[in-house]
């Protein structure tokens, strides 16, 4: 039986949301453990995509530059936490919205300054071939992007599940005020948090500069799409997060295809809308 | 106080130095003839308009100077047949905005008393400027729009030097068709049309389409595509899907650089992809994509290539470049918006009058052969609707990270490669 496109469509579309998965896991950790909804998490990735292409310049490939870009945006990220969240979370809600909506603003207008609005992609990129797989063509990049992201997101998930430092995290997450009362230190925990989520989008902003320019608006389109599939997979929820995100892929590529591309991103939030009526705790998450 | 006041004299200063290089001192001044140039000197288009004022600038040094030129009206001191009268040009700025654009407009003709208006890049202002002069009767000279609806609307006093959209896809078509019948090849049959779905995009498909079909193509794919797209994955599988000869496209530059990079990824090797500039003709292309931006073809208005045609373009280029705070090269905007202030000027000088009436005679009866310009068109002469008919775009194609001229053939400095190999013989 001749399936036509469709392995293809569904092969893309998984690696596509695996990508999104590894960007939304850092944001949903950050709103799972403090809260927190950071209109920034997108200028990180962003930032990492720059600090990416600065250590490709100097010869490093995205691969190898990937841990140095994931701790270097974990030290970012619980600095920034330190120095504005942690002032933030003092305020009203609303404050921690403007502030980081801010960060947005500023980290934005910070790059155009020192970078210019130019698009930067990594010299002589590694892997640029292409598999195929009966009907089925995969960009090595896109493979190793995609992969990348599965297994830093199963990484992720093993730190929160099994780790004592991840247990506190949860704990947080449950009942701030009994796991204050456990002992457990709120503020090294938020900018744990924080730092990880950052990190999250640090990795993956490694592994996107194998198939995608730098420039200062590039977070906003991914940022969007991780604010969809944190809410649709629940807030705060690390596996919702990888089946959101593999679901949007999906959705996306598929709709595009069968319906039209000028209209692929309907159909997701279309799957949006229907998830957040009947659920509104989203597909993983906790009432 | 102290900051307004030395402000002010700071001012004094460089308007006494300015002043005192351009007017030098004589027995009978001549008589000056002031123009309004109307341009986005500020706001979202702000490069691209100081860009614009300085080529203008230039254009009027060149008219108003001594020093020969191979161009039309250079060098000859001033307007000849009005006494070497000046030009002198009056920068308002339009800040990309249809409303200022009108009031400034208005204001040139009222308080300046301008002969003729120049401007103004964006059609959008372009359309609301050049009804105030048809109201006033002020003849006003366009470079540089490419909306096909701006010389459809019955005016007498709009003159279009550029091309526009329309026959810039049509040069697409020409050039496609002229080199498969020059290099022997099979004809093309299938086509594809990919565009992002806003004004830009959808013109450039819906005059390639009429073009296709009035052509008896097969128009295997018309795919529009949000602009800004994260993935480009199932636009590219349907125009694997519709497996077209050759892709006409039109993109801005992210989606131009996920396009070719999805391509890549998904083998789609058609004959040829031909672009609609944009995207294509960023600097940024060629910077990022490397040796995958090759072989493909985009329409362009410029090259610094012309030299073939005019011998003094790369001049032109330098006497531009060392105004440039930047240090760039004329590219396709202010070598159209060089071109004009010559064709006005020249127009004004025929007319022996500062009259309007009589300047827009003059404009109508204009007759420029294209090698007395810096552009690659056969020349300037106006239809009854004050469109150029005897301009043309080049279509460029990128060898070896470069762009080469391949058509008109007259000016091409590469042959075209036709087809482009696939992805995993290159």
């Amino acid at each position: 039986m001749d399936l036509g496109p469709l392995p293809q469509l569904v092969v893309s579309g998984i690696l596509t949301g695996l990508l999104f998965a590894l960007i939304s896991v850092g944001l949903t950790l950050i709103f799972g453990v403090m809260d927190v909804v950071n209109f920034a998490h997108g200028e990180f990735l962003m930032l990492a995509m720059y600090l990416t292409f600065g250590l490709a310049l100097v010869g490093l490939n995205p691969i190898f530059a990937l841990p140095f870009v994931a701790l270097a945006a974990f030290v970012l990220g619980a600095i920034v936490y330190r120095l504005l969240i942690r002032r933030l979370l003092d305020g009203p809600p609303s404050t921690v919205v403007f502030g980081t909506f801010g960060l947005l603003v500023f980290l934005q207008g910070a790059a155009q300054y020192f970078f210019t609005s130019d698009y930067r992609s990594v010299p002589n990129p590694p892997f640029q071939g292409t598999l195929h797989l009966g009907n089925v063509a995969l960009g090595e990049a896109q493979l190793i992007a995609g992969l990348g992201a599965l297994v830093m997101t199963a990484l992720v998930f093993a730190f929160v599940e099994f780790t004592e430092p991840g247990r506190a995290l949860r704990a947080l997450s449950e009942d701030r005020v009994a796991a204050q009362l456990m002992g457990i230190d709120v503020q090294r925990m938020n900018a744990l948090a924080f730092g990880l989520g950052t990190a999250c989008v640090g990795a993956a902003g490694a592994l996107l500069m194998l198939t995608y320019p730098a420039f200062p608006r590039v977070g906003t389109e991914f940022a969007l799409t991780a604010f969809v599939v944190v809410a649709l997979g629940g807030f705060g929820s690390v596996q919702g997060a990888l089946l959101g995100a593999i679901l949007v892929g999906l959705v996306e590529v598929l709709g595009g295809f069968y319906i039209s591309p000028a209209l692929k991103l309907i159909p997701v939030y279309a799957l949006y809308l229907v998830v957040v009526l009947l659920r509104p705790q989203g597909l993983l998450g906790r009432r | 106080m102290n900051r307004t006041l030395a402000v002010g004299a700071m001012l004094a200063i460089v308007l006494a130095l300015v002043g005192g290089s351009a007017a030098p001192i004589r027995g009978a001044e001549p008589a000056e003839i002031v123009v309004g140039s109307i341009l986005p000197l500020t706001g979202g288009l702000a490069t691209t308009g100081q860009g614009l004022k300085l080529a203008q600038e230039l254009a009027r040094d060149l008219i108003n100077g001594r020093q020969p030129y191979p161009l039309l009206m250079a060098g000859k001191d001033g307007l000849p047949n009005l006494g070497h009268a000046k030009l002198k040009i009056i920068f308002a700025d339009s800040q990309g905005s249809p409303d200022q654009a009108k009031t400034v407009a208005e204001q040139l003709i009222t308080q300046d008393h301008v002969v003729a208006l120049l401007g103004t890049y964006a059609s959008a202002t372009t359309a609301t400027a050049s009804q105030v002069a048809e109201r006033y009767g002020i003849p006003f000279v366009n470079p540089d729009s490419s909306s096909p609806t701006l010389h459809t609307r019955g005016f007498k006093t709009f003159f279009r030097t550029t091309p526009h959209d329309a026959t810039f896809s049509e040069n697409l078509f020409e050039f496609m068709s002229d080199v498969l019948k020059k290099q022997k090849k099979p004809p093309v049959h299938k086509l594809a049309i990919v565009y992002e779905n806003t004004l830009f995009g959808t013109g450039a498909a819906d005059a390639e389409e009429a073009i296709a079909k009035r052509d008896s193509y097969d128009v295997a794919l018309r795919l529009p595509y949000g602009a800004n797209s994260s993935e480009l994955q199932s636009e590219v599988q349907k125009i694997k899907a519709a497996g077209a000869d050759v892709i006409f496209q039109s993109s801005y530059l992210n989606d131009a650089l996920l396009f070719m990079k999805t391509y890549k990824q998904q083998s789609v090797s058609p004959q040829a992809i031909i672009a609609q500039d944009a995207g294509f003709i960023d600097p940024n292309f060629v910077k990022n994509l490397g040796k995958d931006a090759d072989y493909i073809f985009t329409r362009d208005v410029f090259s610094l290539n012309l030299k073939a045609k005019n011998k003094a373009v790369p001049a032109i280029n330098e006497l531009f470049k060392a105004r440039s705070p930047g240090g760039n090269n004329l590219d396709g905007n202010t070598a159209r918006d060089f071109t004009a202030v010559f064709v006005l000027a020249d127009a004004i000088d025929r007319a022996r009058s500062t009259k309007p009436e009589e300047i827009i005679k003059a404009l109508a009866a204009t007759n420029i052969k294209g090698s007395d310009t810096i552009m690659p068109w056969r020349g300037i002469k106006f239809d009854e609707h004050g469109q150029n008919t005897l301009g043309n775009g080049l279509v460029e194609q990128i060898q070896n990270g470069v762009y080469e001229t391949v058509w008109p053939f007259d000016v091409a400095t590469k042959a075209a490669i036709w087809p482009m190999p696939p992805w995993d013989k290159r």
